[in-house]
């Protein structure tokens, strides 16, 4: 079999005319990431029980049982819990941790058939945009192993990216899938606020956090969204998909202000409006769209996710689980657990979030950037009305280099201009490869689109669309 | 903009231990981001922009686990345990 070309749809018929079994498929993929994985660092660990969850699977299938992703392969990121396993976040402090109770995506995968290979590194604790901030180095991109795969999930899509997995889970926090999908050149989903339960993800920014797909098509990610949305009782904040499915009648506004955003590369503007004139051609009507209070996402994220990456670490004591780093009081132990087994970019998030909480300083910037965060909203659902979807780039630049952005923290946040907007107002935005840039080692391009609340099959209809015209 | 003392406040609060070489560092980069992010103070917004989406969603407390059924589970994830209970330094 050629991993290459192999998509979870086309394994699905395979396994299900007896062509290949998935012991033989899992076997594939192991060897291959004997390969390439000590290359990317991808995984942190690839299970040593993949072989048997493929014979269960194998069972399945030989039982007459049909399912979209019984027997598939697929790489979780390190932040979803999978019971009995360890889940480190990429960092110190969990290291060692072994998960106490399966993710409900994962129990809703572990029914479905699908197989576990292994769990993906990431920015410790999802914080980041380039993986670079995970405690076990940073994970290449395999289009130039000299370049960042992106980030947070940046082991997840580059597994995909470099055919060791069929597909993977990701999170995202505020670009976390998309921006490393656009990178490595796949497709990356956020679904809906609400629509895939976090019930079992390790909280960051628990009003901005996602589950979501990980894929090289369109429909592959389909069909994993299929398996883990729905509403959950373990998560408070899920929902029922909604009833009355918004009908795709062809419009897709282009917020064209964004474009003149500083550092956005000449590339991916190209791209763009590349893109924008294929949608044309596919009979998409594209419609310049106002969205006035977009300039502000960047700001307001960076205050709202940091106040509740403050609240969310706390647990993180040395007390209850984790690893400990002791000293001589009850107080200097989690000074010392907290200081010096949670990274830099983790401890200058709780220090900020510690900042725009604090008494003196609530008003002036978490209460302002709630306010504000409506108004972003209502400027959405006010494009809502007209068009079906936003088109926007997903990155302002192709994947930048290993260690460019480490040294000033603001570079890097402004890696996340595009896609943190989805997150604030709740809606569902997917990342899919557009293209590519010119010059020796080529890099992935991507476009992005961003769906009403609740409408998530309208991106895989879009999609696959603009899928069709490569 | 944030001086080294309002950061070591900061780290007391948040329980981080911080060293003195990495106080200037942190100290300059938290004053950048609260630069850029307080350009949110030119956006106009009113009172009436207070999120309404955001509310609580309450559920039964009904079906507990039977007593005990997760303690060895969870109690084996503490650094420091003895019998039963999680293990930590004199408290007063």
């Amino acid at each position: 079999m050629d991993l290459k070309t192999l998509t979870i749809k086309q394994a699905r018929k395979d396994l299900d005319a007896k062509k290949y079994t998935a012991v033989d498929l899992v076997s594939a993929y192991l060897e291959a990431i004997k390969e390439k994985n000590s290359n990317l660092n991808a995984y942190l660990e690839v299970y040593n029980d993949v072989i048997a969850q493929a014979e269960a699977a194998d069972k399945r299938i030989q039982n007459g049982e049909k399912g979209e992703l019984l027997g598939i392969p697929l790489a979780l990121k390190d932040n979803i819990l999978v019971k009995g396993r360890i889940a480190s976040a990429a960092s110190k402090i969990l290291e060692n941790y072994v998960a106490t109770y399966d993710a409900t995506a994962i129990e809703k995968l572990k029914k479905s058939g699908a197989i576990f290979l292994g769990r993906c590194n990431m920015d410790e604790f999802a914080m980041g945009g380039s993986t670079e901030n995970s405690a076990f180095g940073p994970t290449k991109n395999p289009y130039d192993t000299s370049r960042v795969a992106g980030g947070s999930s940046g082991g997840s899509i580059a597994t995909v990216a470099s055919d060791i997995a069929l597909g993977a889970l990701g999170s995202d926090t505020g670009g976390s899938i998309r921006q490393p999908a656009a990178f490595c050149g796949v497709v990356g989903m956020k679904p809906s606020y609400g629509r895939v339960s976090r019930y079992g993800l390790m909280a960051m920014g628990s009003s901005l956090d996602q589950i979501g797909p990980v894929a090289k098509t369109i429909e592959d990610a389909e069909i994993i969204f299929k398996v883990i949305e729905g509403k959950d009782n373990f998560d408070s904040t899920s929902k029922e998909s909604p009833i009355e499915k918004r009908q795709n009648k062809k419009i897709i506004g282009v917020p064209r202000k964004i474009l003149e955003e500083k550092g956005i590369s000449e590339e991916v503007l190209k791209n763009f409006n590349e893109s924008i004139e294929k949608f044309k051609s596919a009979g998409y009507e594209i419609l310049d769209i106002e969205l006035p209070r977009i300039s502000y996402s960047l700001s307001v994220y960076y205050i709202l996710m940091p106040a509740e990456v403050s609240s969310n670490m706390a647990r993180f004591d040395g007390v209850k689980f984790g690893t400990l780093a002791e000293g001589e009081t009850l107080t200097e132990d989690y000074m010392k657990t907290r200081g010096t087994l949670l990274g830099k970019e983790v401890r200058r998030r709780i220090l900020l979030g510690t900042y725009v909480l604090s008494a003196g300083y609530y008003d002036a910037y978490y209460g302002k950037a709630t306010k504000v965060r409506s108004l972003i909203k209502k400027d959405f659902d006010e494009a809502f009305k007209k068009v079906d979807a936003v088109l926007m780039p997903v990155s302002p630049t192709p994947a930048f280099k290993i260690g460019e952005k480490t040294s000033d923290p603001i570079e890097m946040y402004l890696a996340d201009i595009f896609t943190v907007t989805a997150n604030l107002i709740g809606t569902p935005a997917i990342s899919i490869p557009s293209g590519f840039t010119t010059g020796e080692l080529p890099l992935p391009l991507a476009i992005q689109l961003i769906a009403p609340y609740m409408q998530d099959e309208i991106l895989f209809e879009i999609g696959k669309d603009f899928e069709k015209l490569k | 903009m944030i001086s080294k003392d309002d950061i070591k406040k900061l780290a007391t609060l948040s329980r981080l231990q911080i060293s003195d070489s990495e106080l200037e560092s942190v100290s300059k980069e938290i004053g950048s981001i609260l630069e850029y992010v307080g350009t949110i103070n030119s956006a106009i917004a009113g009172e009436e922009e207070n999120s309404p989406e955001i509310y609580n969603n309450l559920r039964e407390d009904e079906n507990p686990n039977d007593t005990g059924a997760q303690t060895e589970t969870l109690l084996s994830s503490a650094p420091k345990r003895e019998e039963n209970f999680v293990k930590v330094k004199q408290v007063m």
